[in-house]
């Protein structure tokens, strides 16, 4: 198919449909509403279901329901709604329920403003609802990429029976790129929908959906079976990309989204000065890929670890996490929709080099 | 003597064959037994979902004998539009207390009949929160007493009881409504007639149908079943007239 030129966030509703998406539940919210918009329209033509709710709250329960059925069903939404949607998440992650949540995120907190952020990782990647659970996070930094994680992530709530998340910041959903949907959407055998989903009782046993177990042995095994799941998530599931690493490297960067494109015009333009630097990219963010991370970042060159955000040093935890200490990990980020260019991450990059060096003058 | 015996009176299908957690004098099991004939009789057991609330009834998903979903607090009626939705061909309905559907769940609640869902919801009004120990509901009455209202209502400060019938039917969208009561075998054989009507409504896709049934909450009402019964009849059907509140008219020209 030949490439058209998408705004992110239509890409990611068409990609949906390529994907088997059957049913979409919203609620307008900027910067994510163009997907609904997009689907209020497609979603008939291809005989899907879509439906408007009247809150965050109610569409993501709606997600519950609908994801009950077993079939592919997700919902778009943008930082402040996503928080609305946590109860239901934590509790079709209790359930072992499928379903796709897509946040475009804005900056926060509060109802913060409307201009990309990537200010969400910690409710993303850290559980933002109660209880033992996770979700399998994924990171766009291009619209094809959230073409094909979109289309990714479909899969990846069919293959583990849990709500799988995309979180682009606004630029991912505001821009408009290049893109290529594949010809036809193949996809590695997946378990059965039968052998779980809500489809009447007729020559089977009544099936019970629920994430209640109010004996406290029955719990624990619940919570066990699913951190199973997320042992195997940590296996299977960790994506990644290097840009420019090297031997010569004495600065690994690490960012995703948006942000580590913009990264990457940075170290295309330190390389033309001279200064060698490598970019680290999570395309997971749950699963965090500590081991890749912690492989790059412990090269014999690499001084010091420059983790850069469009959010206050949240996904740094997780990378000096991954580091144990054996690197320094420096911080460079801008939040509430200010989005960093590419001489502010240069004008870092150097600031760091220099500490290096003048800790070493004072030794 | 050969006698030629005949069943005229069993467990219906729908209802297991378990011992319910309800107290004594909670008229929960007569309603779970209403709905259970009716699934019966219509020959809908094999293609119905329910959605359990978060209540005294959270564990209803063990007596019927259907599939079910677990919803969260008052978002039942999210759970079955957006499980109905998929499956329009699937029997949906919300079993829901007055704590669970008039207060945490009122938006829910009314979109889903503002937008005429195809389900139907049996909405137990027992005007107090049972599973959590008798606190006040939205339905709780003038002056009554319960735990976090200790010197019995006071409309002044928290407002007056909310009739969800009569609050449901003002909706434009059309949609079959009736509040009944199950404390006498008279009133038992009528709330059947309107839960069996909801769910023949249902069944052949017309309208969104809500039965709101009167019942008793011996335990938290702090009296016998006996006196519950007379409590309710004295009390709450004077609130909570019973009657049909809209009806569902089919639209001209079909």
């Amino acid at each position: 198919m030949a490439k058209v030129l998408m705004k992110g966030n239509e890409a990611i509703a068409e990609a949906a449909l390529r994907a088997g998406a059957e049913g979409y539940f919203c609620y307008p919210i900027t910067p994510q509403t163009e997907v609904a918009e997009y689907l209020s329209k497609r979603m008939p033509e291809v005989g899907g279901m879509f439906l408007q709710g009247e809150s965050e709250l109610a569409v993501a329960n709606m997600l519950f329901g609908a994801a009950s059925t077993g079939k592919r069903v997700f919902t778009t939404s943008s930082s402040p709604g996503i928080s609305l949607m946590q109860e239901a998440i934590s509790y079709m992650a209790g359930a072992e329920l499928p379903a796709v949540i897509i946040n475009i995120m804005r900056g926060g907190p509060g109802l913060g403003g409307i201009l990309p952020a990537q200010a969400d990782y910690f409710q993303a990647v850290k559980g933002g609802g109660h209880g033992d659970y996770r979700t399998l996070v994924l990171a766009p930094s291009t619209v094809q990429e959230a073409v094909d994680l979109t289309m990714l992530c479909f899969h990846l709530a069919q293959k583990y029976r849990n709500p799988v998340m995309m979180i682009g910041d606004g630029m991912i959903g505001q821009m408009m790129e290049a893109v290529e949907f594949p010809e036809s959407y193949e996809e590695p055998p997946l378990p059965s929908t039968d052998e779980w989903a809500a489809t009447g009782a007729l020559d089977r046993k009544a099936r019970i959906i629920k994430s209640l177990f109010l004996d406290p042995v029955g719990l624990e095994n619940n919570v066990l079976i699913l951190e199973k799941k997320y042992q195997q998530m940590i296996r299977e599931e960790v994506r990644c990309e290097s840009y420019k690493i090297s031997a010569e490297n004495k600065i690994l960067i690490v960012a995703y989204g948006t942000m580590a494109r913009i990264c990457q015009t940075a170290i295309d333009e330190l390389e033309a000065d001279g200064v060698s630097v490598g970019l680290f990219r999570p395309i997971s963010l749950y699963p965090f890929p500590e081991k890749e991370i912690l492989r790059e970042a412990t090269r014999k060159n690499i001084k010091s670890v420059l983790t850069i955000e469009m959010s206050m040093a949240q996904m740094m935890e997780d990378v000096e996490r991954a580091i144990q200490g054996r690197r320094p990990v420096h911080f460079f980020g801008r939040s509430g929709g200010i989005v960093p260019t590419p001489e502010e991450v240069k004008e870092q990059v150097l600031k760091v080099l220099s500490i290096k060096r003048r800790t070493a003058k004072k030794k | 003597m050969a006698v030629d015996s005949k069943t005229v009176f069993d467990r219906p299908v729908t209802l297991r064959d378990v011992v319910t957690h309800y107290c004594p004098g909670c008229t929960h099991g007569v309603i779970h037994r209403m709905v259970s004939e009716v699934l019966d009789e219509l020959g809908l057991r094999e293609r119905t979902c329910g959605v359990a609330p978060v209540g005294c009834s959270v564990l209803c998903y063990n007596y019927f004998d259907t599939d079910f979903m677990e919803a969260p607090h008052g978002r039942a009626p999210a759970l079955a539009t957006g499980f109905k939705r998929m499956r329009p061909d699937m029997i949906v309905f919300t079993y829901q207390g007055d704590g669970d559907l008039a207060s945490i769940g009122m938006g829910e609640i009314i979109h889903a009949a503002n937008r005429g869902e195809k389900f139907t919801t049996i909405f137990v009004n027992n005007a107090v929160y049972g599973m959590t120990g008798g606190q006040m509901a939205p339905t709780t009455l003038p002056g009554q007493i319960t735990t976090t209202c200790p010197m019995g209502r006071d409309t002044s400060l928290t407002g007056e009881p909310i009739r969800i019938a009569e609050l449901l039917s003002a909706l434009a969208t059309p949609g079959y409504i009736e509040r009944v009561a199950v404390h006498t075998p008279a009133h038992i054989l009528k709330a059947k007639k309107a839960i069996r009507k909801a769910f023949t409504l249902q069944r052949d896709n017309k309208c969104y149908t809500l039965v709101e049934v009167l019942s008793t909450c011996p335990t938290n009402w702090g009296n016998t079943p006996g006196e519950a019964i007379e409590w309710l009849d004295e009390n709450m059907m004077k609130y909570f007239p019973l009657g049909c509140y809209k009806d569902y008219v089919e639209p001209e020209g079909s």
